[in-house]
């Protein structure tokens, strides 16, 4: 789900974050009988909005439409409420997700229509040596396709070092990779990226005025991104962070190699996350066996996660914190044990009837979410990106991948909801955005130019 | 004014949202069919007739309005087993939306993907300089393209709410109404650049689609008084 690159000396790959799905949403009944999401909704957001005297309060995702109903419910109602309630927020949800891929969307494609630099061609990566200027057809694909081997590989091996690094817990390695990579990304990309803007519109800019601009962009990114600070400019560090490293991907990889990455990359993440020894897949478990957060640098994330124990993972020592924690998910089974006999829930999870409830009441409550990662949010701009920079239809091409895309995002959402454990969230989105892109580039450009040409309207 | 409806009706419900994304999403696949079968038949066929080329070209805006109908009815059907499925999963036995704004929704999906793939290129060339008509073309270009796309979106939006409502009480003819409509309409722009020929009976249309509509949605002419007369 999450790799790094973190190439210090060389600006061109700093890193790379791949993704998977998961969701946050507090998992209804049914689902604690498999162990992921339980231990997933640990990891997220553990409180709901809580009434007095709710009895019973599934999954109060929208807030409080339980609240008020004191009957005890019997298990299977119980379990089709759970149902209907995560489906019907689902599309709350969606629309959660939508809204920060279309930006980044947005982004890409605005800066890619308008700043000159990023369609350029400059140079490669080191991870993609071979270059792409041969005469033949079949040298060309053979060069792609060596370069996109390369690249998979990189991007496993570095998963793979990850996730052992995750479960020999030397958290502070990594976290001083992810620091000093989104150091980097803040820092350096953001430079040239403003420059190349302030170069387009011919705006000129002093260098003291850049550095204090600079500086309090990624100080208050790096604060917000690894520490605390508001939801919403969280999300939008991380929005911008994904535009940034999709606009170096657009520009550093060539034409065809792009698309061969594309497409490999979400055959990849479909093993890695589906596959029982996958990477991605161990990394997942292995953070909610844990009942850890898995990196907030990584993960896009549409609710708060207003926990005071976020910032201390080590679970070795069950600090006040923590307890507050989870006592606040055992909360929500202490509030449905006077309804209910037997805990439906506490199958996979430890029940711990007799943790304390009064901690609970003080926590903030936030709603749930889902939680993309960001190396989703990169490879969709690039896709988009591409779309616009290459296709020569130009406009209709990147509708028709973005609608794509949501609609990728769509369906992967609902088996989310379906099948309620992480999901790799490239493979359908990808694939449908890369058919559209080359049937909407190749069929359909032809025949709408025709048209307009002589103005009919279908 | 689609931004305006899409604003102002759509934007609140997230559920509204993603049946609009899906209906653009199926009348892109139409669009992408169709043109699969257009330019099929392009390639098969000798580049250098022009009457063929135009013939081939008419073939396709029909066989691709055909499409479009076609692919309306099975997003229907979709639509319908969504329906289903909410009202059984939604806690007092009603679904959180009708079949009739779903259709309105669909219909704006249908309209604003149509708009946006006929309009969007012409408006980047815009932005880009350059003289209209410079070639004995009419110089209207892009203000008649600006209201026949207008024209177009609401006509979709229209041709949903019919369309969705003749097949839910089965009455085959408002089906029939609504194809022959679109036919009608893409027909007429045929006529350009002779505009009288095309914007008129599309306007026209549209009027008498929208009224249609908008009966069947259950207004009527008194609620219109009571509307307009309350607000001013």
């Amino acid at each position: 789900m999450i790799t790094f690159m973190n190439n210090s000396d060389s600006e061109e790959e700093p890193c790379n974050e791949r993704t998977s799905l998961m969701s946050a949403e507090s998992p209804p009944v049914p689902s604690y009988q498999d162990g992921l999401p339980a231990s997933e909704a640990g990891e997220a957001q553990a409180h709901r909005k809580r009434r007095a005297g709710s009895s019973r309060g599934p999954n109060n995702i929208a807030g409080g439409e339980t609240s008020g109903l004191g009957i005890p419910v019997r298990e299977s109602a119980l379990e089709n409420e759970e149902e209907e309630l995560t489906l019907k927020y689902g599309a709350k949800h969606v629309i959660m997700l939508f809204v920060p891929v279309t930006l980044c969307m947005i982004v890409v494609v605005a800066t890619i229509k308008s700043v000159r630099f990023y369609t350029e061609k400059n140079g490669q990566l080191i991870y993609t040596p071979f270059s792409e200027d041969t005469p033949s057809v079949g040298q060309r694909l053979l060069n792609s396709v060596l370069n996109t081997i390369i690249m998979i590989s990189v991007i496993i091996v570095m998963t793979v070092f990850l996730v052992l690094l995750y479960k020999y817990r030397c958290y502070k390695f990594i976290h001083g990779w992810l620091i000093l990579s989104s150091l980097m990304l803040l820092f350096l990309f953001t430079y040239i990226y403003l420059g190349e803007v302030l170069k387009t519109y011919n705006v000129a800019m002093d260098y003291p005025t850049l550095f204090i601009v600079i500086w309090n962009f990624g100080a208050v990114g790096m604060i917000c991104i690894h520490w605390k600070g508001p939801l919403q400019l969280q999300q939008a560090y991380l929005i911008m962070i994904s535009a940034l490293m999709a606009l170096v991907f657009i520009k550093y990889l060539p034409e065809w190699s792009a698309w061969v990455i594309l497409g490999a990359i979400s055959i990849y993440d479909l093993m890695a996350v589906l596959c029982p020894k996958g990477p991605l897949r161990m990394l997942v478990e292995t953070a909610q066996e844990r009942n850890e957060p898995i990196f907030p640098a990584l993960i896009y994330s549409s609710a708060m996660m207003w926990t005071v124990g976020m910032a201390k993972p080590d679970t070795a020592a069950r600090g006040p914190s923590q307890q507050a924690w989870g006592a606040a998910e055992d909360g929500r089974e202490h509030l449905r044990s006077p309804s209910h006999a037997e805990s439906q829930m506490s199958e996979t999870r430890n029940p711990g009837p007799t943790r304390p409830v009064t901690s609970l009441e003080e926590l903030e409550e936030e709603e749930r979410g889902v939680k993309l990662g960001l190396g989703d949010f990169i490879f969709y701009s690039v896709l988009v990106g591409k779309a616009a920079a290459t296709a020569s239809g130009d406009w209709n091409t990147t509708l028709a991948c973005f609608v794509a895309i949501l609609i990728g995002l769509c369906l992967t959402l609902l088996l989310l909801a379906v099948f309620k454990k992480a999901l790799p969230a490239l493979p359908i989105s990808i694939t449908f955005g890369l058919i559209f892109y080359f049937s909407t580039d190749n069929l359909v450009r032809p025949f709408m130019d025709t048209l307009a040409s002589h103005q009919l309207y279908i | 004014p689609a931004f305006g409806l899409f604003i102002f009706t759509i934007a609140r419900d997230p559920l509204r949202i993603i049946i609009l994304i899906a209906g653009a999403f199926f009348w892109l696949v139409s669009l992408l069919l169709s043109s699969l079968i257009w330019f099929i038949a392009v390639k098969a066929s000798d580049p250098q007739d022009e009457r063929l080329q135009k013939g081939l070209l008419i073939f396709g805006v029909m066989f691709s309005v055909l499409l479009q109908e076609a692919f309306r009815f099975l997003y229907y059907k979709l639509l319908r087993k969504a329906i289903e499925g909410l009202v059984a999963l939604s806690e007092d036995g009603c679904s959180p939306i009708s079949i009739q704004q779903m259709a309105y929704v669909a219909g704006v999906g249908f309209g604003l993907m149509s708009g946006a793939f006929s309009m969007v290129n012409l408006l980047a060339d815009a932005l880009g300089p350059g003289t209209v008509g410079i070639h004995g073309d009419s110089q209207l270009y892009f203000l008649t393209s600006a209201f026949m796309t207008m024209v177009l979106i609401f006509l979709h939006t229209f041709w949903g709410i019919l369309f969705f409502h003749g097949c839910e009480h089965r009455r085959w003819w408002e089906i029939a109404a609504v194809v022959i409509m679109h036919l009608t309409v893409s027909g007429s722009s045929f006529c350009n650049p002779l505009y009288v020929g095309s914007l008129v009976p599309s306007y026209l249309l549209m009027a008498a689609a929208a009224a249609w509509a908008y009966l069947l949605s259950g207004g009527s002419a008194q609620n219109l008084r009571r509307f307009l007369l309350c607000k001013c």
